[in-house]
C-alpha cells in the first residue's frame, strides 16, 4: 500500500461573510444534494398540496362564501394564498425530520467534532428546507393557474408575495428544527414534526375567512402569523380577502409578518442553537 | 508537559443519572504510540473517546489532547484530531466524493488542497471506482473505510477510533487493520477502543484495560499475558458432565486455579512437557477423556478472564452471569 504524500493542509482565508455563513452554506449543498437523489420524497411533498388544491377549488369551494366577492373564480382565487401559506408552513415538518435523521445516523456526532462553526448545521438544515419551497412555489402556481387563479396587481408585489412566504417557509423551519434536535428518533419526528402544523395551518385564514369564526377563535386566528402571512400574500397578487374583523395584526398584515418572523427566527434559533451545542446524539 | 502528549486524561467521571459510565480513568498515550482500550460493552470505551473528542463533557477530571483542553479548547482539539466511530457517519446520499470534499470545506481547507487530498484518500483506501456512487450502494467494509478517509482530510496528528472494524465481515476487518498499520507507520497517533482481543493485540502497543468505568490493567500485550503466569494448559472433555472431575485433575498439576469455559478447562502451569504427561496421567486414572489437550501461550482472552472474572463478550457484565467460572469445583 502507497502513502499518503500530500504536503500539510492548507487553510482556508476567513471568508467576508464569516465561517457560519460558509459553513452552512456548505450543509445546505448537501442537504439539496439529497433532496435531488430521492426525487420520490420530492415528488409526494408535491402531491398533498396539489391534492389540498384541488379538493378546495372543487369539493369545498362552493360551499365557501367569500364575502365582499361573489365572482365565480373568488373562492379558487381566495384559496390558492392559503394553500401557499400552508404549504411553506408544512417545510416545519422536512427540518424536524432531516435532523432526527442526521442525529440517528451518528453524522450530527461528526459534524460537532469538526472544528466548524456549530449553529452552521442548523443554518444549512433551514436555508435547504427553505430553498426547496421554491420549486414547491413553482409547482403549486402552475397548478393554482389552471384552476383559474390569477396574479392581478403587478409583477413586482407578486415577487414580494413569493419571498414573504419564503421568509415564512425558513421561520418555520427554525421551529421545526428546534422540534428535531428533541426528537429520540426518525419515527416520532414523522408524527411529532406534523402534529402541530394541522392545528396552525387550519386555525387560520387559509381556507376559510376570519369572520366566519366563532369570536373566541377569530381572536386566536387573527394573531396567527400563518393567518397574516396567507393575508398579505392576498393582498400582494392582488386576490379577494373577504372582510377583516378588527384586529391590529390583519390591518398590517404583511408588517405583522415581518416582526413576527424576525422574533420567531430570534427565539427558535437561540433555542435550537444552544440544544444544538449541548446535546448528545442517541 | 502535557504538550508532548497525544492525550493525557486524569481521573475523568462522567456520569449519566445514576449511571457511573466513568469512574476515574487515567489515560496518557504519548506521541506516535497506538493504544487500544479494552473492555466489554458498557465498560466506558465510548464515552471516554467522546470526551476525548469534546463531544461530551466530563463530570469531573480533565483531560487534554494534542496539549489542548477538552473543554476549554473545543476547536483546537477538533483541528487536531480525526474521529471514527462505530456507525459510518457518512451522507449516504451522497458520492464518497461530495462526502470527502464536504467535510474537508468543514475543516476550513483550501478547495484546491480539499479537491487533491480528495482523489488521494480514494485512491488510497480504493475507493476510487465508486467516488461517484452515491455511499448508500456501498459494502459495509467500503463504508467504514469512507467513514476513515473522511477523518483524515485535515490531516489529523491525532486518531480516535471507535470500535472500528465492529459488524465487519474478516476480510474488510483485515482490510483496515491493514490501513490503520500504515497510518501508524506515517506517524499517526491512534487511541483505538475494541472488544476484539485479537484487535489490540494486532494494533496496539499498549494496551489499557477497563472494565465498570475503571483503568484495571495497563501495559504491553506481553506484560498483561506475563501478569498471569507463563504457559497454560488447557483440556477439551468429550464428556462435558465430567467437568468437575477434569477441574480437579487440571487442579493438581497446575500453578493457579484453573477457568473453566463450557467443556473447556485451562489453568496456568510451570514446568513445562512434563505437565503434559502429568496431567495425562491424572485424567486417565479418574478415566476421563479428553477431545483436545493443549499447552499454549496465555491469550489477552486469559488476562481478561483472570482480571475481571468474565470474558470480554459480556454484554452486561453486572446483570448477566459470566460464561467462564473461577475454578468450579475445586473448593
Amino acid at each position: 500500500m502507497a502513502t499518503l504524500t500530500m504536503g500539510k493542509p492548507q487553510m482556508m482565508r476567513r471568508p467576508l461573510l464569516g465561517w457560519t455563513v460558509h459553513d452552512g452554506l456548505v450543509v445546505a449543498r448537501r442537504n439539496l444534494i439529497q433532496t435531488v437523489r430521492i426525487p420520490e420524497m420530492l415528488f409526494f411533498s408535491l402531491v398533498q398540496p396539489v391534492i389540498f388544491v384541488l379538493l378546495f377549488a372543487y369539493v369545498f369551494g362552493g360551499a365557501i362564501p367569500i364575502p365582499g366577492d361573489a365572482g365565480a373564480d373568488a373562492y379558487r382565487n381566495y384559496l390558492m394564498p392559503g394553500i401557499f401559506g400552508q404549504t411553506v408552513a408544512f417545510a416545519a415538518a422536512a427540518s424536524t425530520v432531516g435532523l432526527a435523521e442526521d442525529m440517528h445516523k451518528g453524522i450530527i456526532d461528526r459534524f460537532r467534532a469538526l472544528p466548524m462553526s456549530p449553529p452552521a448545521v442548523l443554518v444549512g438544515r433551514t436555508l435547504a428546507d427553505a430553498v426547496r419551497q421554491i420549486l414547491v412555489l413553482f409547482v403549486l402556481s402552475i397548478t393554482g393557474f389552471i384552476v383559474g387563479w390569477r396574479i392581478s396587481n403587478g409583477l413586482l408585489p407578486a415577487i414580494g408575495a413569493y419571498a414573504l412566504l419564503l421568509l415564512f417557509a425558513y421561520t418555520v423551519s427554525w421551529i421545526g428544527a428546534w422540534i428535531g434536535l428533541h426528537m429520540p428518533n426518525p419515527e416520532t419526528a414523522n408524527t411529532a414534526g406534523l402534529a402541530w402544523l394541522f392545528p396552525l395551518t387550519f386555525l387560520s385564514n387559509a381556507f376559510v375567512p376570519i369572520s366566519s369564526m366563532p369570536s373566541w377563535l377569530q381572536a386566536f386566528a387573527a394573531y396567527n402569523p400563518v393567518s397574516t402571512v396567507v393575508l398579505a400574500t392576498r393582498e400582494l397578487f392582488g386576490n379577494p380577502t373577504g372582510i377583516q374583523p378588527d384586529y391590529w395584526p390583519l390591518q398590517h398584515a404583511s408588517l405583522y409578518t415581518l416582526i413576527s418572523c424576525a422574533v420567531l427566527i430570534a427565539i427558535f434559533a437561540t433555542l435550537a442553537v444552544r440544544k444544538y451545542t449541548r446535546t448528545t446524539s442517541r | 508537559m502535557t504538550r508532548d502528549l497525544a492525550v493525557h486524561a486524569e481521573g475523568l467521571v462522567r456520569t449519566f443519572g445514576d449511571v457511573r459510565a466513568l469512574d476515574g480513568i487515567d489515560l496518557t498515550v504519548e506521541r506516535g504510540q497506538v493504544v487500544g482500550l479494552l473492555g466489554p460493552n458498557g465498560a466506558g470505551k465510548t464515552t471516554t473517546v467522546r470526551i476525548l473528542s469534546t463531544l461530551l463533557a466530563p463530570t469531573a477530571g480533565r483531560a487534554t489532547v494534542a496539549g489542548f483542553d477538552v473543554v476549554k479548547q473545543a476547536d483546537e482539539v477538533r483541528r487536531s484530531i480525526g474521529l471514527t466511530g462505530q456507525y459510518a457517519a457518512i451522507d449516504e446520499y451522497l458520492t464518497g466524493r461530495e462526502n470527502l470534499r464536504m467535510f474537508g470545506g468543514l475543516y476550513h481547507l483550501s478547495p484546491k488542497y480539499v479537491k487533491e487530498r480528495s482523489e488521494e484518500l480514494l485512491d488510497w483506501f480504493d475507493l476510487a471506482d465508486a467516488a461517484d456512487r452515491p455511499a448508500k450502494t456501498y459494502s459495509g467494509g467500503m463504508r467504514r473505510r469512507l467513514d476513515l478517509a473522511a477523518s483524515l482530510v485535515a490531516q489529523p496528528s491525532i486518531l480516535f477510533l471507535d470500535e472500528p472494524t465492529t459488524g465487519l465481515d474478516p476480510r474488510s476487518r483485515l482490510g483496515l487493520w491493514d490501513v490503520i498499520n500504515n497510518l501508524v507507520a506515517q506517524g499517526t497517533t491512534v487511541l483505538l477502543t475494541t472488544q476484539y482481543l485479537e484487535e489490540a493485540d494486532q494494533l496496539a502497543q499498549d494496551i489499557v484495560v477497563i472494565d465498570h468505568g475503571r483503568v484495571i490493567a495497563h501495559g504491553t500485550s506481553e506484560q498483561l499475558k506475563d501478569q498471569i503466569g507463563g504457559d497454560r494448559i488447557e483440556i477439551t472433555v468429550t464428556d462435558s458432565s465430567r467437568i468437575d472431575d477434569a477441574v480437579r485433575a487440571v487442579h493438581s498439576v497446575s500453578a493457579g486455579e484453573p477457568l473453566v469455559e463450557e467443556s473447556r478447562v485451562s489453568a496456568p502451569v510451570s514446568g513445562g512437557s512434563t505437565v503434559l504427561v502429568n496431567a495425562i496421567r491424572a485424567l486417565d486414572a479418574d478415566g476421563i477423556e479428553v477431545s483436545d489437550l493443549v499447552l499454549r501461550r496465555p491469550t489477552l482472552d486469559d488476562v481478561f478472564m483472570s482480571l475481571t472474572g468474565h470474558a470480554a463478550e459480556d454484554e452486561t457484565p453486572a446483570a448477566k452471569p459470566a460464561k467462564g467460572r473461577r475454578g468450579r469445583g475445586s473448593k
